[in-house]
């Protein structure tokens, strides 16, 4: 993969948002995070096909057929072969998976895929709706006003009762506080601009279930916003093509995409064993073992979901996430960086272009372009990790990168 | 008859008002909330919207439907739970249309008092007009064969005075919305002399409901708020006066307008805060609470000028302030009348004469900072103990208006319109939004 473009990640922390005003929408998303990486591969000529991923724009925006923004990307992909691919908050990395099939069948050499959303059309409260999307509809009626808080609230809830709420909390607000610190080096984050001092202090503020939900505040939510995302995934031909060195480009060395039943709820809520079915044969794929991780970008909608998504990698063993990051394991100096621009939390997550920004910044990471957000790439852990989720761990693309040689 | 019974047949006198709305808006969602509760389904629920303008009516229910619409998505948590038995209503946005149209279809508009002949209870919140008052009290008491209670909105006239005009033995009680209602959390509740200990009952649970602060008021003209501020008003008009040698009258007025905001650190100047109110409404409520006071005269010939010339302030019907005593630009003030020449003057004109003239100051926190702050009282006692050892002009009269402000409240107690200091200070922190209140030893 090269060629690595991300949009601001725009909403609520930004200097630039104002509800009342109006801002960019749907398409100028589309075509600044596409022109952005065709400027990086020698323009449109050289992309055989697209990719476009986005979970719910029928509702945000009141659009669908969004292939057909391609060409509006630029003139040069009209009459190219284009697709678009859903998958809830897993949407992104399927978008990826979909492009590495073209090029591992064969029929391209370089595919441009875009992941985007545009969620500040509306209040938070109607934005629940709309998510609410990702789980069963038959389970919508009675479901949480804030339908997916309320899910992984209860998780958490669940999660305290077994492993101790305590220590979950402060490992909650340390993973916070985590998050804001890498999203404050990254200029496109969405809380780059977060001057807070007690940022821990602020993320133990307790729960309330009278207005929100009864384990989690709004310190433990990734963010609603709009922003894409953009990469090429090109085969050794393509590369050429595009004219970029190699040092510039990841390679996919394993990937592992499961789907579990929608319609089931999770048989241990304190676990999230679709992920760890996924990672698991990511990790297989590419040969690896978790320890040759470097640095990892994983799909923490919620800090719950970030601690739980530690214990299905096999970071830290079930009921130690809490521990594992209380060590300072996953800060940007820790044994394993993770989420080095902010993640959900801190970065922001457009639902449908979440899958591939986490590619994005592991291309950053892997290939030494990621600027203020450097962390260290070691020898004996030159591997990174992505995990992308859908719904309540029920759409999982989990891929394995390795700077290109 | 049970709390929830009383509610069920409900009139607002004076709906269309600023203050009538915000009535109406906060009784339609309490009776709504009690029709939806399963025990009261299939019971009616009536609220009639009574004034005088079928226009005005119909500018209220855009108001109630925008307003409702706010309340619901903040309260959504709840309306899932309430609504949980309707299997229709899947998404947030149908149980928030469903419950709009729930409040709405309570509210029948209408400019007929007779329709208040079949209440329980009766919401008035017309002109400061006893005579009218009372007219109006009389004739739905002698028509209406419930025996209904009237909670009255008055700012300034004594419930007593009331009750035994319209002849209602003690069916009334003084409940005292601060504008505009469906924000300001102050209420202050005033019985009559003969006030029934259940309407006393009811109106304690009533404001328990709407998650008002109560503050008990004695019942003497203007009670605690407008008891400080007619009196705040004619100390600032008093000391326009007095600096009638060193200023003109708009420099005097911008002065004292200043002093009263940003070195007593309150949210608006004085002369802001009687346009927002209204310069007539300020003129009438002084007049209507003067006949009742001893030893005092409540009178502003400063006001009284002012609106001989048609100056009248006040807000338009979208909440935007009119111009009045200070003419505004996006909400703030940009020019001072001036009634010798009859025009706005610009402040910018003589702005940094007169801040010349006032003096070196300390800097002043401002009140938004102060208002929300953990350590606002720190930062006060700093600010009021650099003003304690400043001389000149503007530094004096900040002194001598923060002390007349004290003395008003402490007067209020003396007089028995205020049981305590404690209250006085509330009704000024909640329904001014002032960030401290004016009894306290800053400048001791």
């Amino acid at each position: 993969m090269i060629a690595g473009y991300n949009t601001l990640s725009m909403g609520t922390g930004r200097k630039e948002f104002n509800p009342k005003k109006e801002r960019p929408g749907l398409e100028e998303y589309i075509r600044e995070a596409g022109q952005g990486t065709l400027a990086k591969i020698g323009g449109a000529e050289n992309v055989d096909e697209c990719v476009i991923g986005n979970f719910m724009a029928s509702r945000f925006n009141r659009q669908a057929n969004l292939a057909a923004f391609f060409p509006y990307v630029d003139e040069g992909l009209r009459y190219k072969p284009a697709i678009r691919v859903e998958g809830a908050c897993a949407t992104g990395g399927l978008a990826l998976m979909s492009g590495i099939k073209s090029v591992l069948a064969e029929t391209a050499e370089v595919v441009l895929v875009i992941g985007v959303e545009v969620q500040n059309t509306v209040k938070a409260i109607y934005c629940a709706d709309y998510l609410a999307g990702a789980g069963w509809f038959k389970n919508r009626k009675n479901g949480h006003a804030y339908f997916f808080p309320g899910q992984f609230s209860d998780r958490a809830g669940s999660y305290f009762e077994k492993y101790g709420r305590e220590k979950t909390r402060q490992a909650l607000a340390r993973w916070f506080r985590n998050a804001i610190e890498n999203a404050r080096l990254c200029p496109t984050a969405q809380e780059f601009h977060n001057t807070v001092h007690d940022l821990e202090g602020q993320a133990k503020m307790e729960p309330n279930g009278k207005s929100f939900v009864d384990h989690l505040n709004i310190f433990d939510c990734s963010k609603v916003s709009d922003g894409a995302s953009a990469i090429a995934i090109v085969s050794q031909e393509g590369l050429k093509r595009c004219g970029i060195p190699v040092s510039q480009a990841i390679e996919v060395k394993g990937w592992g995409q499961v789907e579990e039943d929608i319609t089931k709820p999770p048989a241990d809520p304190t676990e999230l064993s679709t992920t760890k079915q996924a990672v698991k044969n990511a990790l297989a794929y590419a040969g690896i073992t978790r320890d040759q991780i470097g640095t990892a970008e994983i799909h923490d909608c919620f800090s719950i979901a970030g601690l739980m998504c530690i214990e299905a990698i096999g970071f830290a063993e079930k009921g130690k996430g809490a521990d594992f990051i209380l060590e300072g394991n996953t800060s940007r100096t820790g044994r394993v960086p993770i989420n080095t621009t902010g993640g959900l939390i801190g970065w922001g997550h457009p639902t449908g272009g979440t899958g591939v920004h986490q590619a994005v910044t592991i291309l950053e990471q892997l290939t030494g372009m990621a600027g203020d957000a450097q962390v260290e790439i070691t020898a004996d852990q030159p591997y990174g990790l992505t995990v992308n989720m859908g719904g309540d761990d029920k759409s999982l693309v989990s891929i394995v990168y390795k700077k290109a040689e | 008859m049970s709390y929830e019974e009383r509610l069920q047949h409900v009139s607002v006198l004076g709906a269309a008002g600023k203050m009538g709305s915000g009535i109406l808006l906060l009784t339609a969602v309490e009776m709504a909330d009690l029709s939806l509760k399963p025990e009261n389904r299939g019971k009616a629920y009536v609220l009639n919207a009574i004034d005088v303008s079928d226009e005005a009516l119909a500018g209220v229910m855009k108001y109630l439907k925008a307003q409702v619409l706010k309340l619901a998505e903040k309260k959504m948590v709840g309306l899932r739970k309430v609504y949980a038995h309707r299997a229709d209503l899947i998404d947030n946005d149908e149980i928030i249309d469903q419950y709009i149209f729930d409040v709405i279809s309570l509210v029948r508009t209408t400019t007929r008092l007779e329709s208040a002949y079949d209440s329980f209870m009766i919401f008035e919140a017309i002109k400061e007009d006893p005579e009218m008052k009372i007219g109006i009290f009389s004739k739905i008491s002698l028509n209406n064969p419930h025996k209904p209670w009237f909670f009255t909105n008055t700012s300034s006239i004594p419930i007593t005075k009331l009750d035994e005009g319209a002849g209602l033995n003690g069916r009334i009680i003084g409940f005292h919305f601060y504008n505009p209602p469906a924000v300001q959390k102050l209420v202050e509740i005033i019985k009559a002399e003969h006030t029934l200990s259940e309407v006393e009952a009811f109106a304690q649970q009533y404001a328990k409901n709407l998650r008002k602060v109560v503050v008990p008021s004695h019942d003497k003209a203007g009670f605690i708020g407008n008891g400080h501020f007619m009196r705040d008003i004619l100390h600032a008009a008093a000391e326009v006066d007095k600096l009638s040698n060193e200023f003109s009258f708009v420099e005097a007025v911008y002065a004292l307008n200043k002093i009263s905001q940003d070195y007593l650190v309150r949210p608006m100047g004085i002369f802001q805060l009687v346009d927002y109110v209204g310069v007539d409404v300020c003129s009438f409520i002084m007049s209507v609470m003067n006949p009742y006071l001893e030893n005092e005269d409540l009178h502003c010939h400063l006001l009284d000028n002012l609106l001989e010339q048609g100056i009248k302030g006040g807000q338009y019907s979208d909440g935007s302030q009119k111009d009045g005593i200070l003419k505004y630009e996006k909400g703030r003030p940009v020019a001072i009348y001036d009634p010798g020449t009859k025009t706005y003057v610009s402040i910018g004109d003589f702005q940094s004469k007169v801040d010349g003239k006032l003096g070196s100051m300390p800097v002043p926190p401002t009140w938004k900072n102060v208002v929300g702050s953990k350590s606002k009282d720190e930062i006060l006692q700093v600010y009021f103990n650099g003003l304690k050892q400043t001389s000149g002009l503007g530094a004096e009269l900040a002194r001598t208006y923060a002390n007349r402000s004290c003395a008003i409240g402490q007067q209020l107690i003396s007089s028995g319109v205020a049981m305590n200091e404690n209250d006085v200070n509330t009704v000024l922190l909640t329904g001014f939004f002032h960030a401290y209140g004016p009894i306290n030893d800053y400048l001791k």
